[in-house]
């Protein structure tokens, strides 16, 4: 395997992870703060189409961009209620979230394009379109030598072909993913807020003994997830598609709970863990090339399970233990 | 009383007979969706083509789980709906179990082959259309190396993918086809954002054609495709109109025209074994103003060319499912 081989499959990795990653730390403001969610694919479903519906309307992916949080929010609001007010089973409210998602969307489609719970194919500015960084080989030199892409980057320098093809080209929305965990990680280690929304999730009655509302705590973690979920739905139908089809997150949303147990409730981590299960999926795609590394033909679907495999490894303690927040999936009922 | 007794009989007997005179056709859709802009759509086409012509209704329903299946069918029998037409290879079990309990309601599956009195059988020779497109989509390839993406791993896809990899050997002996499945689970048939990243694989590895053969999937396959600059060949369906002067052509399956014939024909529809292939008008490439730019003439010939022997029989193209083999990779 070459290098410029191995830059196209760490490309598409981030490509990939970059959806995990988002609704992975989703995941991770809502557990911590004691709130099991696992509505997380039914919020990404929401906003991959309202996203790409509203863009496909105003004609901009940042209108849509905000649709998206918007609709992926009202469910997180419907979780919040059904899980914080009214102390109701999280495990039930999270399924049905994605049930309601999975009907809902296709339903509004339907109604709204006629076009069978699909969105029109969005372009120009509808879409998040990639982005070149200074001095990196693009679609733009592409265009001005006349020649394919591919070819400009496989006669440039190493150091280029690093900086073009894995760094650059990619949509505004993965920088601002990778961006968020360590926000993420000052948001929850360096702020009062973060201190608090840590310590609501492992005993939230010491919380409120300090005088700190636990339903406002965790209102805000469940939005805070709502937010993520929305811009990972997003990027699923504006960035990485052209539009809506119907359950496009094809459980993503799921392996990023995996991907959240995996990296054990900590933000870095989970950039990590998701980064590796996008490899995983990058990998599935390109079976020659793990045949070319270790001369073996080895079934695509065991990459796919990977994930899950690994997951249940980490959960069973033999790599280290998961523990998760202590108060996690349990409501705070108030002592009178 | 005994007056009673036979107002109400009569009532019901006119009731039954108002029920059998209005016996409505049934279409069951399969898990890729009314809409899925390929096999599905073109049932629902052929449907609503029969609909408009004779002014008639036809009763309708979009599978959501497997589990469905079974119901569905009971469900429009019982309800007295004749024929049944349903579409998907998955239904071959299911129905298989159900049309016995109703011998008298007509079935016609597509895909699939059920071996019973009151079932009609349509399968499609989509090898010989994948060839035709295999053909074309390899004198089309500068670089000699073209693309193939499947969605279900299932032996329906291979006999596409095989037809289409004879397809473009016959033209281009030293050519390569990278051959990627979705998956394995029904999901592979809605993962678009898998078919693009497999078709940008695809274009690293070299292939400037693919062909995609994987329902909802193929709508990333063919975007990806159209926004990477090369070409596509969509499938079921004509899909030439999605990005107009990118896609190649389109194996279409008339399914259409099935689904049209069976509604049609009605109560009295024929049951048995019916094969719809080159020969009949079943199978087809699709040509429109969309993809006139990119199909030269001499390309054209040569698939004509090889349609008619097709047709006439003179040459055969292997069907995968015939054996579960591919005498070429």
């Amino acid at each position: 395997m070459d290098f410029l081989t191995l830059l196209q499959v760490l490309d598409t990795s981030v490509r990939l992870a970059t959806p995990l990653l988002l609704a992975c730390l989703a995941g991770l403001y809502s557990e911590r703060s004691g709130v099991v969610d696992i509505g997380l694919e039914g919020k990404m479903l929401a906003a991959a189409f309202f996203s790409a519906a509203v863009a496909f309307y105003s004609g901009n992916a940042w209108v849509g961009l905000l649709a998206g949080v918007g609709a992926s929010v009202a469910l997180a609001v419907i979780h919040g209620l059904a899980s914080v007010t009214f102390r109701g089973n999280q495990l039930i409210s999270g399924v049905a979230i994605n049930f309601l998602a999975a009907g809902m969307t296709v339903l509004v489609a339907q109604s709204w394009f006629r076009q069978g719970g699909r969105t029109p194919p969005l372009e120009g500015d509808a879409r998040f379109n990639p982005i070149e960084l200074p001095f990196a080989i693009g679609p733009s030199d592409a265009t001005a030598a006349d020649r394919p892409l591919s070819q400009l980057i496989a006669e440039a320098g190493p150091l280029q072909q690093f900086y073009s093809e894995l760094i650059s080209g990619h949509s505004s929305l993965v920088y601002l993913a990778l961006l968020t965990v360590p926000a993420t990680w000052w948001l929850l280690f360096r702020t009062r807020f973060g201190l608090r929304l840590r310590a609501v999730g492992e005993n939230p009655a010491a919380v409120d003994t300090a005088g700190v509302s636990v339903v406002w705590l965790r209102y805000a973690a469940v939005l805070l997830c709502g937010v993520l979920c929305g811009v990972a739905g997003a990027y699923l139908s504006s960035a990485l598609q052209a539009g809506f089809v119907k359950d496009m997150t094809a459980g993503r949303g799921f392996i990023a709970l995996a991907a959240l147990i995996f990296a054990k409730w900590r933000p870095v981590y989970a950039l990590w863990a998701c980064l590796l299960f996008g490899l995983f999926q990058a990998l599935e795609l390109r079976p020659d090339i793990i045949e070319n590394v270790i001369g073996l033909k080895v079934q695509v679907q065991l990459l796919g399970a990977l994930p899950y495999i690994l997951t249940v490894v980490i959960l069973a303690g033999f790599v280290g233990k998961a523990i998760p927040p202590k108060a996690s999936a349990e409501p705070y009922i108030k002592e009178r | 009383m005994s007056l009673m007794h036979k107002f109400l009989g009569a009532a019901a007997a006119a009731a039954l007979s108002a029920g059998a005179a209005l016996a409505e056709p049934a279409l069951i859709f399969d898990l890729g969706g009314k809409f899925d802009k390929s096999f599905n759509e073109a049932a629902f086409g052929g449907a609503t083509r029969w609909a408009e012509e004779t002014g008639n209704t036809f009763r309708e329903i979009e599978l959501q789980s497997e589990a469905q299946r079974e119901q569905a069918l009971r469900r429009f029998a019982e309800a007295g709906a004749n024929p049944i037409v349903m579409t998907g290879f998955a239904f071959g079990n299911v129905l298989s179990e159900v049309a016995p309990d109703y011998p008298d309601t007509k079935f016609a599956i597509i895909d699939m082959v059920v071996d019973a009195p009151n079932v009609r059988s349509v399968v499609f020779n989509e090898h010989e259309g994948s060839y035709l497109v295999g053909m074309m989509a390899a004198q089309a390839s500068k670089s000699g190396t073209v693309g193939f993406i499947g969605g279900m791993d299932i032996p329906l896809i291979r006999k596409f993918a095989c037809g289409y990899v004879q397809g473009v050997k016959a033209v281009n002996p030293d050519a390569t086809v990278i051959q990627n499945m979705t998956g394995t689970t029904p999901a592979a048939w809605n993962d678009p954002v898998k078919g693009s990243e497999l078709t940008k694989a695809q274009i690293a590895q070299g292939a400037d054609v693919v062909y995609a053969a994987a329902g909802g999937t193929g709508v990333g396959v063919l975007q990806t495709a159209a926004d990477e600059g090369i070409l596509s060949v969509g499938v079921d369906s004509n899909q030439n109109h999605l990005h107009s002067g990118k896609v190649l052509t389109s194996m279409m399956k008339r399914v259409d025209n099935a689904v049209y014939e069976a509604m049609t024909a009605g109560v009295d529809l024929e049951t048995g074994f019916n094969v719809m292939g080159v020969a009949n008008g079943g199978i087809d490439y699709a040509m429109d103003e969309h993809n006139a730019s990119l199909v030269s003439a001499d390309m054209k010939a040569s698939v004509d060319g090889a349609k008619e022997k097709i047709a006439s029989g003179e040459l055969a193209v292997h069907d995968y499912m015939s054996d579960n083999t591919c005498p070429v990779e």
